[in-house]
């Protein structure tokens, strides 16, 4: 499964597009097949603040809760509203299905995130099974 | 050393593997979740709810008693009225502690004149059986474990008697609910059918021999017989799905050994007219007390979904409950759990609170089951 080139990642399995200072997040595809059917997502109000490393919010899977880790620090500027009531869009294309988007307070952060061909191998020697 | 717990396995394990499942640890059986093959969870939850879904569930147990003092064995061990089972006819019940409170669930199915064969859950196996024979000594009969002998395989959902018909000579329209009957099945004879299950579904279990090469075999043949009515390999996520829509309690959660059978709610099955049966006398003290506490059904009123274990509080925040089980419902397409409180909560429509990560959420009591199969016209 090719992971966008134009993405990085966190070994958390969350994805991050940078535009100049505002950045979209999400989760991967690996995430999300892990994770099996998505029922509920739990995001941020619009306006707070995240910090990269620390947990955002959660996404459910029908057996399991799952914390959600901010790939980046910034304040929440829109939040994927389809999401309450169709989280399996998640499943259906997890590198589309964005979470929410934000400002960049420290752009230094992304450089210890990994490319997509880092994650790629990450995911390859964490999968197993 | 100390001895290393190893995982156990059915002999349909490779089989799982082999399709792809998701496997979890469940009670220290290696088993399916789910398999991406049928589509996950909910498409194996709705295929159970509209078709007809299989599952491997070997890991269950199985306790046979044989012999003139059976049914006396039987009725002391077991809540239910076993006296009123004709030959061919099962029924759900409970062995209970001299306290009242659960040992585990169990359906008892009488397979002849003296001849009881109880199917108890797989986290229990080795206790119950212990229990059973402990408590059975005085009675003239045999007590087999033959849990190691079958591989149980439920097929379940309204397609569920087209699907076996086709592999079987038994007469399956003959065969009421919690009826049971003996025929080929896939070529093997004399194979026990039960009309039995836990998914809130018609369907049957049949119990085959448990080597490797004949339950691979037979499962493969269900699928493909199945495949004109989309069967899908279901796993234990929807397993659990499934009984939660249908208020079919979970041993380790709705019934444990402290919790007795009226804050469980499951009087009807409980015969107190018995002259005697074990957990009898607590029982009538404990209904004379009072139930302090007894099972309701929930819907989340705000987003957010109960699980097992949170807590369930008043409007105003206290602390009156806990939720056993909880999850999104595939089919009714609600956040649901089971929970119990204290009786003056107990009626439909009563609001209460669950606390999630730390917020309260809304939830009201409602009637269960949730989820209760249509009628055959």
């Amino acid at each position: 499964m090719p992971y966008p080139t134009d993405f990085k990642y966190t070994k958390e399995h969350e994805w991050i597009k940078v535009e100049g200072n505002t950045a979209t997040v999400g989760i991967t595809t690996y995430a999300q097949d892990s994770l099996g059917d998505i029922v509920f997502v739990e995001l941020p109000k619009i306006g707070s603040e995240i910090t990269a490393g620390k947990t955002f919010g959660t996404v459910e899977s029908v057996k399991a809760v799952s914390d959600l880790f901010a790939p980046a620090s910034g304040t929440v500027t829109e939040v994927n509203g389809e999401l309450a009531t169709a989280p399996e869009m998640i499943n259906k294309d997890a590198h589309s299905a964005w979470l929410l988007k934000m400002t960049l307070k420290n752009p230094g952060e992304l450089n210890s995130l990994l490319s997509a061909a880092d994650y790629e191998k990450f995911v390859a020697e964490e999968g197993g099974h | 050393m100390p001895a290393v717990e190893t995982t156990r396995k059915t002999a349909l394990n490779a089989v799982h593997r082999q399709m792809g499942a998701k496997m979890v640890d469940f009670n220290g059986w290696d088993m399916p979740v789910e398999y991406p093959c049928s589509g996950g969870i909910i498409a194996e939850h709705n295929a159970v709810r509209n078709g007809v879904g299989i599952f491997d569930v070997s890991h269950m147990g199985d306790i046979r008693l044989q012999g003139p003092g059976a049914l006396a064995a039987v009725q002391h061990i077991s809540m239910n009225d076993a006296a009123k089972l004709a030959i061919g006819q099962a029924q759900y019940s409970a062995l209970l502690y001299p306290q009242g409170t659960f040992v585990d669930d169990v359906i008892v199915h009488r397979l002849g004149e003296d001849e009881y064969f109880l199917v108890i859950n797989a986290g229990t196996r080795e206790k119950d059986f212990n229990w059973v024979r402990d408590n059975t000594r005085g009675f003239d009969c045999n007590v087999e474990n033959l849990s190691d002998d079958f591989t149980q395989i439920a097929i379940q959902g309204p397609k569920g008697v087209d699907l076996l018909q086709k592999l079987t000579d038994a007469n399956l329209s003959a065969v009421k609910f919690y009826w049971v009957t003996r025929g080929a099945v896939c070529g093997l004879k004399n194979i026990l059918i039960a009309r039995t299950g836990y998914t809130a579904e018609d369907g049957f279990e049949i119990y085959i021999p448990a080597d490797e090469a004949t339950s691979a075999r037979v499962w493969n043949e269900v699928l493909a017989a199945g495949k004109e009515f989309g069967v899908v390999a279901c796993g234990l996520g929807a397993r659990n799905t499934l009984r939660l829509e249908g208020k079919l309690p979970l041993y380790g959660h709705e019934i444990s050994d402290t919790i007795n059978v009226w804050e469980a709610g499951l009087d009807r099955f409980c015969k107190m007219d018995k002259s005697e049966f074990m957990g009898k006398d607590a029982l009538e003290k404990a209904k004379a007390a009072g139930v302090k506490r007894t099972l309701i059904g929930l819907e989340m009123v705000d987003r957010g979904i109960a699980r097992d274990g949170y807590k369930v509080q008043d409007p105003s925040g206290g602390e009156i409950g806990y939720v056993t089980s909880g999850s999104f419902a595939p089919f009714l397409k609600k956040n649901i759990a089971l929970a119990y409180v204290p009786p003056e909560f107990a009626n439909p429509g009563s609001e209460v609170r669950v606390e999630i990560r730390g917020q309260s959420a809304r939830a009201q009591a409602v009637p269960t089951p949730f989820y209760k199969r249509p009628k055959k016209t």
